[in-house]
């Protein structure tokens, strides 16, 4: 019976407005990470100057791992 | 009639400038008879195709074939994909050797003996998925084409940059490109990840992963005919490249790496038995997300740009299009430097997981 009802529910929903909301949740967190990132590093960079070609590198390295914990949400979202 | 011209020099630079949005769409659109559709438009541009589509150009589509090689039940058959005449809703029947094909949703079905209502010769289920029986299709597709093409791109650079060395070792030309990225991966990536021990053995392998991905990625940038396919976009070209790792990763691993996957040393019994089956299920865990990663990437960064040139056809209007020009430009200096970071991830990741295989422990 609830079971019925559930798949009743399934199909009335539109699932594009879930997959909306999980890339913005997605967007958010990452924005989060490449945030803390970015301060960090800019952060680094004002105290150790010298430093700032090797944790420019690694800043970026680490961007880019945040970005794509983000975009596996997106291609989650993109499939239904 | 200023504003037309204006418009119409808008929409030329912005065919100039992409490639899947075509002339036909345009002119529809005028006319208004048919909503552009997006997500279709860019749905096509992301998957593989059985012929290269270069543009439309007054309703026709322009396009290369190219080799549909199917397998079937009575053997090999091979015919070119303009047979179909650019159909891809399973209207247009092919017969070669007696049987009988058809192409929908670029797919290669046997075809039914009549056709539907909508003239289609497949069948279809409530879903309206296709039910018909399919051959082993091994065709020559758009991403395969791009495939050869970047080996052939490979081979020819590095067999130029072989040769640029002198006597004494200096590189001239091409090689002087190319050394330094060889030398960044067996110094930066290689060396300090695998360790001084057993680096050498990988180097070709690490090699040919980062040139492979980057070559394949850039190709994938380039808006114009023999590139542009999606290839490392493509889970299955991702896939089979995690897949490599993942059995290099499995074969070179020693006594140790079983061991702090199994039974770790110096932890209780308990908190033993609650970590094998976590650690096991990391073995598959590692090249999956290595998988993932390159193919959302680069998937995605070509999503973005089809996705704000389309914002023109979404707005239906040409003033909207400095905005996107300039936003797809802005994304596309972005995504020059996240393929090249997205290749050198995806072989330093190998290397670490390959490196972590073999690391010697001192218990």
């Amino acid at each position: 019976m609830s079971l019925a009802l559930l798949q009743e529910a399934a199909t009335a929903v539109d699932y594009g407005a879930f997959a909306a909301i999980g890339a913005g949740l997605a967007a958010i967190g990452a924005g989060i990470g490449i945030g803390r990132i970015g301060g960090s590093a800019m952060e680094a960079m004002a105290r150790q100057p010298e430093m700032q070609g090797k944790l420019q590198a690694s800043a970026i390295v680490l961007l880019a791992f945040v970005e794509a914990v983000a975009l596996f949400a997106v291609v989650v979202s993109l499939i239904k | 009639m200023q504003i037309n011209t204006t418009r119409a020099f808008l929409y030329s630079l912005f065919i100039g400038l992409s490639f899947s949005v075509n002339a036909s769409e345009i002119s529809e659109e005028k006319e208004g008879e048919k909503e552009f559709n997006v997500t279709d438009m860019i749905m096509h541009h992301i998957k593989d195709a059985h012929d290269f589509h270069i543009m439309d150009w007054n309703g026709h589509a322009v396009s290369i074939p190219l080799p549909v090689i199917l397998w079937t039940e009575e053997g090999l058959v091979t015919f070119m994909s303009s047979e179909f005449h650019h159909d891809d809703s399973g209207n247009v029947v092919v017969e070669k050797g007696g049987q009988k094909f058809v192409k929908y949703h670029e797919e290669i079905y046997y075809a039914n003996n009549t056709p539907n209502e909508q003239g289609s010769y497949v069948n279809f289920d409530e879903e309206h998925h296709a039910t018909n029986a399919t051959p082993l299709d091994f065709s020559i597709t758009k991403l395969v084409f791009s495939m050869f093409l970047s080996i052939i791109l490979l081979l020819i650079i590095f067999g130029i940059s072989a040769k640029k060395y002198n006597s004494d070792g200096v590189p001239k030309g091409i090689a002087k490109f190319t050394e330094p990225l060889v030398v960044f991966i067996r110094d930066e990536v290689a060396r300090p990840n695998i360790g001084e021990k057993h680096y050498r053995r990988f180097m070709p392998f690490l090699l040919t992963l980062f040139f492979f991905i980057w070559i394949n990625n850039i190709m994938g940038l380039i808006p114009v005919f023999p590139f542009s396919a999606n290839l490392s976009g493509n889970i299955a070209f991702t896939l089979v490249l995690a897949l490599i790792t993942f059995v290099i990763t499995t074969f070179v691993g020693n006594k140790d790496y079983w061991k702090h996957i199994f039974w770790m040393p110096g932890l209780p019994v308990p908190m033993k038995i609650f970590l094998a089956p976590i650690e096991f299920m990391g073995i598959f865990i590692k090249p999956i997300s290595l998988m993932i990663r390159l193919f959302a990437n680069i998937t995605a960064g070509h999503i973005i740009v089809l996705s704000l040139i389309s914002l023109i056809f979404i707005a239906k209007s040409a003033w909207v299009s400095p905005a996107s020009i300039f936003f797809s430009v802005f994304i596309s200096v972005i995504e020059v430097l996240v393929v090249a970071i997205q290749a050198y991830i995806f072989t330093m990741l190998s290397a670490l997981y390959i490196g972590s295989a073999m690391e010697e422990h001192e218990h």
